[in-house]
């Protein structure tokens, strides 16, 4: 009898064991594979990475192997996701203070705007890229930066609202109580009180959606076209650098693919930067925030 | 004044508000608008189940990579929902806190970095890997770009998605109920199993489907690995042609050939509809997940 009892705990204690490495493996799995990325990335990427490579913009035989670099598209990408961030920043602000300020936080309106935001938050770019395309071609655009930044506003509105829609939520309802008591009115309150207390949350979402503008290819396939000069106006094309990335790889010769691999380590520089910077500003914003 | 600036204010913001469900309405209609060329030409049945894909003969039947989607998509979802669920049991129930600390911001990164990357990625280590060591071992030449490949670089894209909302459902199951379940001699994975993991059923099912939603419209990383060959796949090995690749791939010659572009426009269409039904199905099992928990 004790013995049975023995073997059963015994048996538990193994299965135990097993789902716990089980477990502890596919954590590691998950964490790893951000290292081997990054690493295989970087790793073939320091022989061709150059500074003439960050400073020169292509020159004839590029896509051949000969010289000149991606400046183009180290600019035109900035370009872009600026402009795409900035007009995003303009519509999501003011959409979460509504949700937030005018309307019940739980209120149908916000929770309907909410829903929908979820769902453009879904939509694969392609589809976003698609529909810029048709709304292009319908206001007689041509590629060029504008009609990506206008794309692009449009794939990064959803994430940069939902973020600020969840630091806004936090703000405790007695600092907004208290400045109404004061005597003023919503649109102050939600100036300089919601504003102001979710700076830092705000500041992340603006840099997490500029990091998602930027590393795009999808959405500006169709858009923003692709060109070797450096956009002088709104209404050239411009190219980027996830699009470099993919046409460098997709030509046979081996010196430009090992371009790639050094535009790709570029981009993934760019989006560890932001991260870094986020989480470094984030906390200095914090300053005025009311505990 | 100030109440006048107040109600400009106010309705301003009012008019902003109403963009995200507008938004999506005109990326129906404008998708719709532009495939109803080839709508009117061949009924919705030959399009959607044809395999016949001559562009130039006036074929266009989107079966292929239809096919190739799921295909990719299923093989992600196989990899990625396991690991991503015991991952995430691991965080949350067995892992000191400064993993649990060090693993967000990794897994915040996993999520941000960009498509091309991965591909770029896959193309010099999945794809041969693929190619010389699983494919051999499986007995099959293959050149490596196939569903495989593609379907491991979608796999870990979607981990953070599924580990995210995961790791959310758990922290909704109530300490209290875990420890009473230890408290009866129950171990812990005995209590994860029988309680965390029955308690969050929906909810990981809801972060699966929101998994699948978005590896179903990832293009670059897939497109770049995954051969693009138009024929319906038989099996890992072979190459595919998922729908977002196609859209991709041929924007430059669509204006030229006639139809061509609505042929296109119409699997944008199909691609958003299916994500839309799936992101609402997710979200309609997360709010009852949280309706429940209050």
């Amino acid at each position: 009898m004790n013995g049975r009892a023995d073997a059963r705990l015994g048996q538990r204690k193994r299965t135990e064991l097993f789902f716990r490495t089980l477990a502890a493996v596919s954590a590691a799995i998950v964490l790893l594979s951000l290292l081997l990325i990054l690493g295989t990335v970087l790793w073939k990427a320091v022989p061709a990475l150059s500074l003439s490579m960050l400073t020169q913009t292509p020159r004839g035989g590029f896509y051949l192997g000969k010289e000149g670099g991606i400046l183009n598209a180290i600019v035109g990408s900035l370009d872009l996701a600026l402009g795409a961030t900035a007009l995003a920043f303009l519509l999501s602000l003011p959409l979460a203070l509504y949700l937030n300020v005018y309307k019940g936080r739980a209120s149908k309106t916000a929770v309907w705007t909410r829903f929908f935001l979820d769902v453009l938050w879904g939509v694969p770019s392609i589809v976003y890229g698609a529909f810029g395309f048709v709304v292009m071609l319908a206001l007689g655009l041509r590629a060029s930066l504008l009609a990506g930044i206008l794309t692009v506003a449009l794939l990064e509105l959803p994430i940069m609202t939902r973020a600020i829609d969840e630091v806004m939520r936090l703000v405790p309802r007695e600092l907004t109580d208290a400045s109404a008591s004061l005597g003023a009115t919503r649109f102050e309150t939600a100036l300089k009180v919601l504003v102001r207390q979710s700076a830092p949350g705000i500041l992340t979402g603006v840099l997490l959606a500029f990091g998602r503008g930027i590393g795009d290819a999808a959405s500006v396939l169709f858009t923003a076209g692709f060109t070797d000069r450096i956009p002088g106006s709104l209404a050239d094309p411009a190219a980027t650098l996830p699009l470099a990335i993919f046409f460098q790889l997709g030509t046979p010769f081996p010196e430009v693919q090992q371009r790639a691999y050094a535009s790709a380590a570029v981009l993934t520089l760019i989006i560890l930067l932001i991260s870094l910077a986020g989480r470094a500003m984030s906390r200095k914003v914090t300053r005025h925030v009311v505990k | 004044m100030r109440l006048l600036k107040d109600t400009l204010a106010r309705r301003g913001m009012g008019l902003v508000t109403a963009l995200p469900g507008l938004l999506v309405l005109l990326i129906v209609v404008g998708l719709f608008l532009k495939s109803k060329a080839i709508l009117g030409v061949a009924p919705l049945s030959r399009l959607l189940f044809s395999s016949a894909w001559h562009p130039l003969k006036g074929e266009f039947g989107l079966l292929p990579f239809i096919a190739g989607t799921v295909w990719v998509t299923v093989t992600a979802l196989v990899l990625a929902v396991p690991v991503s669920i015991l991952a995430a049991v691991y965080l949350s129930e067995y892992a000191p806190r400064w993993v649990r600390e060090a693993a967000k911001p990794v897994i915040d990164l996993l999520a941000g970095l960009p498509s091309v990357v991965y591909g770029v990625w896959g193309v010099i280590l999945v794809v041969p890997f693929v190619g010389n060591v699983l494919a051999p071992l499986a007995g099959v030449t293959s050149s490596g770009y196939s569903i495989l490949a593609g379907g491991i670089v979608l796999a870990i894209m979607t981990f953070p998605t599924i580990i995210h909302v995961t790791l959310e459902v758990f922290s909704t199951v109530p300490r209290s109920l875990r420890e009473a379940s230890l408290s009866l001699g129950a171990t812990k994975w005995e209590t994860t199993r029988h309680v965390v993991l029955r308690k969050g059923a929906q909810g990981i099912l809801a972060a699966s489907v929101l998994g699948f939603s978005r590896a179903f419209g990832e293009t670059m990383a897939v497109l770049m690995v995954v051969g693009n060959v138009p024929a319906v796949p038989r099996s890992l090995f072979d190459p595919g042609y998922p729908l977002p690749a196609l859209i991709a791939n041929n924007y430059g010659e669509m204006m030229s050939v006639p139809r061509y572009d609505a042929a296109l426009m119409s699997a944008a269409l199909v691609l958003m509809l299916i994500v839309l039904f799936f992101n609402v199905l997710a979200r309609r099992i997360l709010v009852r997940v949280e309706r429940r928990v209050r």
